[in-house]
């Protein structure tokens, strides 16, 4: 493979950039793999990278119905952070962060991580003091997390409203300095690239339709393409989770729902943060474009139609001019909308199966894009040994009917309003 | 903008709605013997088709009623709406 590098490009230039190498292949699928991991999302991407880099387990396929990142990898708010309160998930996110802050180099690709550090306002004494406990939980386990007062609010984000006679007013925020964005298109490419050059089938335009299971064992896959078999394999197919799962004769604690996000015209820099309204689901950050990037609930009711509804929009944006009232100035450059993996207590699955050989990997919410690497590399684990890695043990398919449940945010199973 | 046609009130648009999931769930009974696997697929599993599903809506700000409405989760095409107390194969 073709180092990228100020040499490489250098070099290209004198031949007008035609004689870059592919970024990777377009194979037709083989009879037969080790591994098939299903979806070309940012999780399935980093599974099979991390399958051969970790593993030394290179005979994969990677079988997507579209072409690669054209799922909610690539319609993402593109939001990094770690900033949770429960073990299982500051770990797990943290060790991510760890990935992040790396990842560029790793897959010598420039996936743009910024790190500008998050801010959740807080709108009431009472969230003052959730924000200072989750903050403590946060340290306790290495994660830097800083309680700001209100004054302390206004310095970084002046252009929000710290008027008096507000609904919600701004008491403070919880911010974690790490937190940040990152380009995630680059980061479906920077590890299909990687993937592929050490030997993983990249296999777009191919729709898995159905499986081969006998005596609890899975054998294989039917796809638009042919059969093709594996002892082993991986589901990363996020918002259309139950669909597979359907064919395969489970239902599992997952609903599928649409969430939007827009942006507006690109503007000069004036938002160096990425900020979320505790008053209500709202977030905001600024791209290198200068487009304000926003995003909020969900459309609300079970959804496979990639794209959204108004009434939902409006709701968001009310909030967004609300904390931030220069926004109604703005013009709304693009809308667009992703079908998600919602779980029953807001926390992913990251597990074996009671199929042997097939693996499962869902349950996303709205989180997914931060946990690409932390979840490609536990999913890896898992599918190559066999067994759980403690990082993602919490995120057990199980834990619904033992009630070892994650629920971060305590708000129960009414997936459309968590 | 959906529009849902109430039973009790005719056509409003969704603004006037609130979701309550999927209507097809059925609680196991009272006072017989549950299993854990059932009590899961009460609390926990869904089909989430892509397609035709049977939903609770609630008519928030208008009769305040509780409707089941059968919409595709793809297209959001609204086929069918039943008073909360009909059953869902009339
Ligand atoms: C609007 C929006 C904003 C978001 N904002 C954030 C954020 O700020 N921070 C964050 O951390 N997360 C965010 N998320 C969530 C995050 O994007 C997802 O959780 C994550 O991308 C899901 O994993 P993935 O990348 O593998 O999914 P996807 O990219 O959706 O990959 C799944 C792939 O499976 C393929 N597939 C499906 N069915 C089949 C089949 N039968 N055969 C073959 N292939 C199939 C699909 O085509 C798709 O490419 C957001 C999501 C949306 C929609
Ligand atoms: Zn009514």
């Amino acid at each position: 493979m073709q180092k990228y590098s100020i040499f490489s490009l250098v070099k290209n230039a004198f031949s007008n950039h035609e004689k870059w190498d592919l970024a990777w292949k377009d194979p037709s699928p083989k009879k037969e793999y080790d591994v098939i991991i299903i979806g070309g999302g940012g999780h399935g991407l980093a599974t099979a990278y991390y399958l051969a880099k970790e593993h030394n387990i290179t005979n994969v396929a990677i079988i997507e119905k579209g072409w690669i990142g054209g799922g909610n990898v690539g319609r993402n708010t593109t939001i990094i952070r770690s900033n949770y309160m429960h073990d299982d998930n500051a770990l797990f996110s943290e060790f991510g962060m760890n990935l992040w802050r790396r990842m560029s180099q790793d897959l010598n690709y420039n996936v743009m991580f910024s790190p500008r550090g998050i801010i959740n306002l807080a709108h009431s004494d009472a969230q003052m003091n959730t924000y200072a406990r989750r903050g403590n939980s946060m340290r306790l386990n290495g994660i830097d997390a800083v309680l700001l007062n209100r004054e302390q609010v206004k310095e970084i984000i002046p252009m929000a409203d710290f008027s008096d006679n507000v609904r919600f007013p701004i008491f403070g925020g919880l911010m974690q300095p790490s937190a940040g964005t990152a380009r995630h298109d680059a980061v479906a490419w920077g590890y299909a690239r990687q993937a592929d050059s050490m030997g993983v089938d990249i296999i777009q335009n191919c729709e898995v339709i159905g499986f081969d299971v006998s005596a609890g064992k899975v054998k294989g896959i039917r796809t638009s393409r042919g059969d093709i078999k594996a002892k082993k394999i991986g589901l990363c197919v996020a918002g259309s989770t139950n669909i597979l799962a359907e064919k395969l004769n489970m239902t599992l604690p997952i609903e599928t729902h649409l969430l939007q996000a827009c942006v507006s015209e690109p503007v000069k820099p004036v938002l160096d943060k990425v900020v979320t309204f505790g008053a209500g689901h709202f977030y905001i950050s600024q791209s290198d474009k200068g487009e304000m990037v926003m995003g909020g609930d969900l459309d609300g009711y079970n959804s496979y139609a990639q794209r959204g509804n108004l009434p939902t929009l409006q709701h968001v944006l009310t909030e967004g001019i609300a904390m931030m009232p220069f926004l109604s100035k703005l013009k709304m450059l693009r809308t667009w909308g992703g079908i998600m993996d919602m779980s029953m207590d807001g926390s992913p699955i990251i597990d074996k199966t009671h199929i042997e050989g097939l693996y499962l990997n869902c349950g996303w919410c709205y989180g997914g894009f931060k946990a690409t690497p932390a979840s490609g590399w536990t999913f890896a684990h898992t599918i190559a040994q066999d067994r759980v890695h403690e990082l993602n043990a919490g995120y057990s398919l199980n834990r619904f009917s033992t009630g070892y449940l994650l629920d971060e945010k305590g708000l129960g199973t009414k997936t459309w309003i968590s | 903008m959906l529009y849902i046609k109430c039973p009790h009130c005719g056509m409003r648009s969704q603004n006037e709605f609130s979701y309550g999931g999927d209507a097809s769930i059925k609680r196991p009974e009272l006072g017989k013997e549950t299993s854990n696997k059932e009590w899961d697929d009460f609390v926990y599993n869904r089909k989430s088709p892509r397609g035709k599903h049977w939903e609770l809506w609630q008519h928030l700000s208008g009769c305040r009623q509780w409707i089941k409405v059968e919409r595709d989760t793809a297209t959001h095409e609204i086929f069918n709406t039943l008073k909360a107390n009909e059953d869902i194969s009339t």
